[in-house]
């Protein structure tokens, strides 16, 4: 594949309290960003764990996005403290992988961002293109993320 | 109970070059407490080294168990069939566990995946210390609960030295003062008139410098 062509995955974790309404809102207030995500709405970002990562990256994600709250603005105080420190830790372990730091990274968006959201998967998603393929896919994982 | 931290993923790969099946052996007691073998841990020890396998193209097969306890024939027994279809056991446990698991299969290839580092306890949430030293012959009780032999630096078990700082060490600026904490301790519970008397010097035949020690308890034996 060359890197042209290549289309990355992104995961994103969206906090279903604000980053996930933030992209409710950017679709509809028809604001265009890149179709490369799969968005998986989570209670809180701080319920993402190390292995939430990880297991993204073998069934096939090229990056991972863990969109919470605002800092000092969790639903559940500080979920998203917590996963900033879970992401920070991951990203340690990418680099010990073997895997470019910047393919996991932690954002916050308010719920009333859709533009921020838009930006950031727009950024993530270059980014991403620029690494090029994670190759961290387990061809025999039946569980895929299908494009 | 113990405490472990895991190797880096370099070191791992590096460990189990030339193996191509993995077993990734998780020990459900203390180092899942710790949260360095636990069934979690052996998941994300696993899925590190399959994705580092893709990425650096060696093929590897890494499959994942977890059982109660790895220094426990009863326990050790259920991973026999698992362990017999793997080329190498990665085990998670501590180092008793390692050895268990290695002594019982004498065949096959069993190595660390983690660096044991000590005996203690979770002092708040990610941090965790060290509290005994197992030295064989407790004396704890002449010092308030407080263990000079493990939480002093200098193993003084006729302090303070005289170094510490505003009730800090002075080798371990960031921990306190093991004498200071004895001496509050010891003023809390009415006991510092033990403070008074010398402690002679401690027989370590009980520590490491006997050799490999062992308890053999007759009214428990078959």
């Amino acid at each position: 594949m060359s890197l042209k062509s290549f289309e990355p995955v992104i995961i994103a974790f969206c906090c279903h309290y604000c980053a996930y309404s933030a992209a409710d809102l950017a679709g509809s207030a028809r604001l265009q960003y890149p179709a490369n995500i799969r968005i998986i709405r989570t209670p809180c970002t701080g319920r993402l764990e190390v292995d939430f990562f990880l297991k993204a990256f073998e069934r096939g994600a090229d990056g991972v996005i863990a969109a919470g709250c605002e800092e000092g603005s969790c639903h559940f105080k500080e979920g998203n403290l917590i996963a900033k420190r879970r992401v920070n830790s991951t990203r340690n372990l990418l680099a010990e992988i073997g895997l470019d730091k910047e393919r996991l990274r932690m954002v916050n968006i308010g719920a009333a961002d859709a533009r921020k959201f838009a930006n950031t998967i727009k950024e993530m998603v270059e980014t991403v293109r620029k690494l090029g393929p994670a190759q961290a896919k387990n061809d025999k994982n039946p569980q895929e993320i299908s494009s | 109970m113990i405490v472990a931290e895991r190797k880096t993923i370099p070191e791992l790969l590096n460990i189990l070059h030339g193996y191509k099946k993995i077993l990734v052996l998780g020990c459900g007691t203390c180092v899942t407490v710790c949260l360095a073998g636990g069934e979690r841990e052996v998941s994300i020890i696993s899925s590190a080294l399959r994705i580092a396998s893709r990425t650096k193209g060696l093929c590897l097969k890494v499959d994942e168990l977890t059982i109660e306890r790895q220094c426990d024939n009863i326990f050790i027994e259920q991973a026999a069939e698992t362990i017999e279809k793997s080329d190498v056991v990665l085990s998670l446990g501590c180092g008793a566990g390692v050895q268990a698991i290695a002594e019982r299969y004498v065949n096959k290839p069993v190595y660390a995946g983690l660096n044991t580092k000590f005996l203690g306890v979770l002092e708040e949430r990610g941090v965790w210390t060290e509290k005994c030293a197992a030295c064989g012959a407790c004396v704890l009780h002449e010092f308030g609960g407080i263990c000079p032999v493990t939480r002093c630096a200098k193993h003084m078990l006729n302090g303070p030295c005289g170094g510490s700082r505003e009730e800090r060490c002075e080798v371990r600026p960031d921990r306190p003062c093991a004498w200071q904490l004895i001496y509050k301790r010891l003023k809390d519970i009415g006991q510092l008139d033990r403070l008074s008397s010398v402690e002679l010097p401690k027989d370590w035949s009980t520590s490491l410098n006997g050799g490999v020690r062992s308890i053999i308890r007759e009214d428990h034996r078959i």
